[in-house]
């Protein structure tokens, strides 16, 4: 049973994070998911320390208030002048180290783990059950990354048109009259959103991976966003199911076999993929000049 | 308060603080050219993909020796150099994602490698953990010995190079179109940008040696527009940064060195992003005033709503 839990888990991660990812790619933020999963340290600890207790909710609170700061200083930066990248990277290695100065000054009181806080173990997602009215409903990893997978889909399907057009041509989108800013917070939300419900479960690497790697793969094969938003879901999935057996079988970490596993089929698409994979443009260019040869 | 003092006499803290400052500048006088290249999330990728270079050192020696750790993390990061390169050159993916594929996947493969080598009979790994996470406090003479010699090679790199350098962080085209070879000169500068990277992993940890390439380079941006004057004023941020991190931590008795290090320099980006001479947020503020005021001036007061709309439909564009 606590297989299925976990495969159940990593799927609606790679879903959540699949969907958005393909706007992220698109939008050439793929970044965002990473900052944020580091930067949420600060808002764990300050949790911690204000409510004094491990219960997962606070610390999902303070985790999801500083993932929405930390969205807010990168935008707040980056209108202000400063290259998209670096901004990311100032602000979350900034909030990281705050994290980092905030524990060593209650190193007495807090006796939070840093590798557990950010690489959560998948494997015991099933200890932690939902109970309701004393009946085991499920594990509280489960319902949570539904409920955050439910948001995303109502959203991104409800808004559709106006995501896409904003990834595409944000200037074009602004001249129609599409809130382009507000739009961008929202996906932003949306990150922050499954990141931080994520990664207490299955730990930030696996967010981050499964934020970028399957959605890139599903870029290398298709040209339409409705198709790589879906091949990205299967591919996700079938990294979590295929990561899960991996990792049975080789004895190691779960979350880092789902990545292995998605990394191998993002290098089988780059190679092979029959639309833009190297060896098929190699082949097709020999072809060509075969047929000039002629 | 003592400690502070300290600072001038303590042999011990004197290493840290050379230390700290040599790594602050060396990190900063290559994070220039990596910020300019837009590759300025380079330093957490590589960091990243140090993970299984360390763990395969480890399985293939036997021993938790710092050396070969660093061996193993410089090799690993050359190879993840090598593989963005490729990803980025050879399909549409661009340079963001490409650079988070490598360090996921690499990073996962890490984690993989950990859990197989506390599973098999390595005895203790807990030294593995420690190379990661980063103690600068504990940095004794060797350590030092091997951050000047880095710091030393970096520099001299950087001098030497500097035409090519600049050339490439600001038209890789035009030096293709001179003859330079963009694609070795490109590895070769991810390679320095891999040695300092690993080096700094030792000091303050995988997360935070990324803000030692970028944040004083970013704050180096805002004083001025000459690439030599940038690169040199990059480094002195990240030695100073080194020198305050250090010097408030030895003040205090849990403070680690590197997340001070870090917040200092967040400190002088923040300082730079309001006061920079010109793209400065209060030199922006006075010249939009002034300028504002000179166009009253010019066209009678009656004129001054419409300006007022124009300016702010101008906003609304910057932030879309």
């Amino acid at each position: 049973m606590s297989g299925f839990w976990i495969m159940v888990t990593g799927a609606l991660v790679a879903s959540c994070c699949g969907i958005l990812g393909c706007f992220l790619i698109l939008r050439r933020m793929a970044l965002v998911g990473d900052a944020i999963s580091h930067s949420v340290l600060p808002g764990i600890v300050i949790a911690f320390l204000v409510s004094g207790s491990r219960d997962s909710v606070f610390m999902l609170f303070g985790a999801a208030i500083i993932g929405f700061v930390t969205v807010f200083l990168i935008q707040l930066f980056q209108n202000s002048g400063v290259q998209g990248d670096a901004s990311i990277g100032v602000v979350f290695t900034s909030l990281f180290a705050a994290g980092v100065l905030l524990i060593s000054l209650n190193a007495s009181q807090v006796d939070l783990d840093l590798d557990c806080v950010l690489y959560g173990e998948i494997a015991y997602v099933h200890w932690n059950q939902l109970m309701i009215n004393g009946v085991e409903v499920g594990p509280k990893a489960v319902w949570l990354l539904g409920i955050t997978l439910f948001l995303i889909v109502a959203v991104i399907g409800l808004f559709y048109k106006q995501f896409k057009l904003c990834a595409f041509d944000p200037a074009l989108a602004a001249a129609i009259g599409i809130p382009v800013a507000l739009f961008h917070y929202v996906l932003m939300g949306l990150v922050s959103m499954a990141t931080v419900s994520s990664f207490e479960s299955v730990g930030a690497i696996l967010v981050v991976g499964l934020l970028i790697v399957p959605p890139a793969t599903a870029y290398l094969l298709t040209d339409r966003l409705g198709t790589m938003i879906g091949l990205s879901l299967v591919i996700g999935v079938i990294s979590s199911i295929a990561g899960y057996y991996t990792a049975a079988v080789l004895d190691a970490s779960i979350a880092g076999c789902m990545v292995c596993v998605a990394g191998v089929l993002f290098l089988l698409a780059f190679l092979f993929s029959p639309s833009h994979g190297l060896v098929v443009r190699k082949l097709r260019q020999r072809a060509s000049t075969a047929r000039e040869a002629y | 308060m003592s400690g502070m003092l300290n600072l001038f006499t303590d042999p011990n803290l004197q290493w840290i603080l050379i230390g700290s400052m040599l790594l602050g500048l060396s990190t900063g006088v290559i994070g220039t050219f990596a910020y300019l290249r837009k590759q300025s999330l380079i330093g957490d990728t590589l960091a990243h993909a140090a993970l299984p270079g360390i763990c395969i050192a480890f399985m293939l020696t036997g021993v938790k020796s710092v050396g070969y750790f660093m061996i193993g993390a410089i090799v690993a990061g050359m190879i993840a150099t090598v593989g963005i390169s490729w990803i980025t050159r050879h399909s549409r993916i661009k340079q963001d994602a490409a650079m988070g594929i490598v360090l996921s996947v690499f990073f996962g493969l890490g984690i993989v490698l950990l859990t197989q080598i506390q599973h098999s009979s390595y005895g203790n790994q807990s030294g593995l953990d420690k190379f990661l996470f980063g103690q600068a406090a504990s940095m004794t003479a060797s350590d030092v010995y091997t951050m000047t010699g880095v710091a030393v090679l970096l520099i001299v790199a950087c001098a030497l190079l500097f035409k090519e350098f600049k050339l490439i962080s600001f038209d890789s085209g035009y030096a293709r179109g001179l003859g330079f070879s963009v694609t070795a000169l490109e590895q070769l500068l991810l390679w320095l940008v891999t040695v300092a990277v690993v080096v700094g992993i030792q000091a303050v940890g995988v997360v935070l040696v990324a803000a030692l390439l970028i944040t004083p380079a970013v704050s180096a941006r805002y004083w001025t527009d000459r690439l030599g004057v940038m690169t040199v004023l990059s480094g002195l941020f990240g030695a100073l940064s080194g020198a305050i991190g250090t010097w408030i931590s030895a003040g205090t008795d849990q403070l680690p060195t590197g997340p001070l290090s870090v917040l200092t320099a967040s400190a002088l980006f923040v300082a730079s992003v309001l006061f920079g001479p010109r793209r400065g947020i209060v030199a922006k503020i006075v010249r939009r005033y002034s300028a504002k005021k000179e166009w009253a001036a010019e066209n009678g007061a009656e004129s001054l709503p419409e300006s007022k709309t124009g300016s702010s439909v101008k906003d609304r564009e910057v932030s879309a």
